[in-house]
């Protein structure tokens, strides 16, 4: 699997006293597409924050590739932040803004292209997420469905070597949700992006992840790590088993 | 990679079968060659082959470049060929391809000036004024059926509104309302001291107070505090889907929601306006005592100047402000966009509104008092 891409280290996560989640470790390969788990309130969008920096942990660390996150300075975090796309719960798309000047708006603020570039490279994008033609239109005036896919179109717009993804398919119907999940897989397949995404929507876990946690609300602790499907049949934890669709609901905690 | 990079480059082949073009070089440079000759060579052309076995390095602006070639060679039914590329651009264009781009003819936003607009803008004004009328009638009825036993509203939210718009905001008018009658005593005392009728400050403050700044003052406050809250609560809760909830469950948002805010801020505005008359009555004494008036002087001086007319035309204001402020709160709040945005945008409205609506009123009721002599 050669070096990680993330490396997390004995991280806990908490609110002031209240502790989310204590001794998280896990690693992302290159090119997984790892999926954080849990049911609602265990924690998982706080991870995602704490890896994003957005939230500091209360210990622990976060390695990508070489360099400490947790202690690192505010010049190095931004060096990082520019190989990441983030799509957040919400699309945070600008509302302010058309989708032009969404997807622009990364381009404009780490590269020196010209502004006929920058117009190419953001039709390109919109393209790949099949949105071109789409672009002087404002978040408000699209839906849902299309408000995530020109998301995702500014979170590639500098080639991002990790994708991370907030609830991608949250309150969007099946067939959209399907067609999201594939737009991300062959994004991922044709950029060789490493993709770390938080859901429970079990049809996106199975189609799409090679790799996830399980985070347990109840002992707030990562229970589970390893590949979905097989993890659906053999995990030790019934919980786990169960959250995946398996096994019945009985007591028989492991 | 190669340690020196060779800048890019674009060479067209015109002697290969088919035509090809060469690219060549680091493309990640910051000035791109200009592929400006190749768009004519699709009307000549049946394919044209884009070679990139001599690329060294590139970023997503080729990739867009590329693009935008396939799309221009499509209309004028030319092949393009992309050859020795590598296999995440086959993939990355046929993706980008799948769907067929979306002729939009953009959404229409007018320019900030233009006939249009100001046309528009006019017939905005009076649909607002319709609009207002409408929502007016609909509150009116609304509280009408809210007095009613059977009606929807809850007495409980009721009493939290009063109590919101009561005893919770006594602090702020104290403060305004002392400074107010303070800044009138000042205003006179200075004027009338010339004319060695320094007295005459409790009239002056006296009929200022119960009259106008009492009523005034209070409903400005009030329409900062509480209309613009009216506002903020109802566009949330129109956000959240709740008043989308409370209609579909068969109850009337408007009995629900607006009466008991208007019912609660016209009967707490008279009551405020008595407190606010009394502390800035109070106030202006304290002025005028430093300017030589004896307590007692003053007080037999207002018993001539707090004349019933005086206070319950104050009274009339703070009763029509106090619907003018619950209806604009409540207006902007209930026909709030959904977003979070809206939510800033009900409150700003909230507030401007009901201070024109505070100053135009308050200018009618003055002539209509001047002009039937009260």
């Amino acid at each position: 699997m050669g070096q990680p891409v993330i490396d997390v280290r004995n991280l806990t996560l908490a609110y002031g006293s209240r502790v989310i989640q204590q001794d998280v470790s896990f690693t992302v390969g290159a090119g997984d597409i790892f999926v954080i788990m849990g049911g609602s309130g265990c924690g998982k969008s706080s991870l995602l924050k704490n890896l994003l920096g957005l939230v500091e942990p209360a210990t622990g660390q976060i390695f990508y590739g070489d360099t400490e996150f947790v202690s690192a300075d505010a010049m190095t975090r931004q060096q990082l932040r520019r190989g990441w796309g983030i799509t957040y719960q919400s699309g945070g798309l600008i509302s302010a803004m058309t989708l032009a000047e969404n997807v622009a708006l990364p381009l404009q603020q780490y590269t020196s292209y010209s502004d006929s570039d920058v117009a190419d490279v953001v039709a390109l994008k919109l393209a790949l997420v099949g949105l071109d033609g789409y672009q002087s239109y404002l978040p408000a005036e699209i839906s849902g469905g299309m408000r995530k896919r020109a998301a995702l179109a500014r979170a590639i717009a500098l080639d991002p070597d990790i994708l991370f993804f907030d609830e991608p398919s949250a309150g969007l119907d099946p067939i959209s949700s399907r067609l999201l999940d594939d737009l991300i897989v062959q994004l991922k397949e044709s950029t060789g992006a490493t993709v770390v995404m938080v859901t429970h929507e079990l049809a996106s876990i199975f189609a799409i992840a090679t790799n996830s946690i399980y985070l347990d609300a109840r002992t707030r602790r990562m229970i589970d790590s390893g590949n979905p499907a097989w993890l659906r049949e053999h995990s030790e934890h019934a919980v786990v088993r169960q959250f995946l669709g398996r096994a019945a609901a009985s007591g028989s905690e492991a | 990679m190669n340690s020196e990079p060779t800048p890019p480059r674009a060479v067209v082949l015109r002697d290969s079968t088919p035509v090809s073009v060469q690219l060549e070089g680091d493309w990640r440079a910051a000035a791109l060659p200009e592929l400006a000759e190749l768009p004519p060579l699709f009307a000549e052309l049946d394919s044209l082959c884009i070679d990139g076995s001599k690329l060294a390095a590139w970023d997503s602006r080729l990739l867009a470049t590329l693009l935008k070639l396939t799309r221009d060679a499509e209309t004028n039914r030319c092949e393009l060929v992309l050859e020795s590329l590598p296999d995440s651009f086959d993939a990355l264009m046929s993706l980008a391809t799948a769907v067929p781009r979306y002729d939009s003819t953009a959404p229409p936003r007018a320019s900030w000036f233009s006939p249009r607009r100001l046309k528009a803008l006019l017939a905005d004004v009076g649909d607002d004024l319709i609009d207002s009328l409408s929502f007016l009638g609909e509150t009116l009825s609304a509280v009408a059926r809210g007095l009613t036993p059977s009606s929807a509203m809850r007495t409980r939210d009721l009493a939290a509104a009063c109590y919101r718009a009561g005893p919770d905001a006594l602090g702020i008018i104290a403060l305004t309302s002392t400074l107010v009658g303070m800044i009138l005593a000042y205003l006179g005392a200075e004027q009338l001291r010339q004319f060695g009728a320094a007295i005459y400050v409790a009239d002056l403050v006296a009929i200022g107070m119960l009259r106008e700044m009492g009523a005034l003052m209070t409903a400005v406050v009030m329409s900062g505090r509480t209309g613009a809250a009216y506002a903020a609560q109802l566009s949330s809760m129109q956000s959240n889907e709740e008043i989308d909830a409370i209609s579909t469950l068969g109850m009337s948002p408007m009995e629900f929601l607006v009466a008991p805010r208007v019912i609660a801020l016209c009967f707490t505005m008279p009551l405020l306006v008595v407190f606010a008359d009394a502390l800035g009555i109070l106030g202006g004494g304290l002025v005028a005592g430093g300017m030589g008036v004896t307590p007692l002087q003053y007080m037999s001086q207002l018993q001539g100047a707090l004349a019933p007319s005086h206070f319950f035309i104050g009274i009339v204001k703070a009763f029509v402000f106090a619907l003018l402020i619950a209806l604009a709160g409540c207006r902007a709040g209930m026909q709030a966009g959904r977003s979070s945005e809206g939510v800033g945008k009900a409150t700003t409205e909230a507030v401007v509104t009901s201070v024109v609506y505070l100053i135009v009123a308050d200018a009618a009721i003055n002539i209509l008092c001047q002009q039937l002599e009260i």
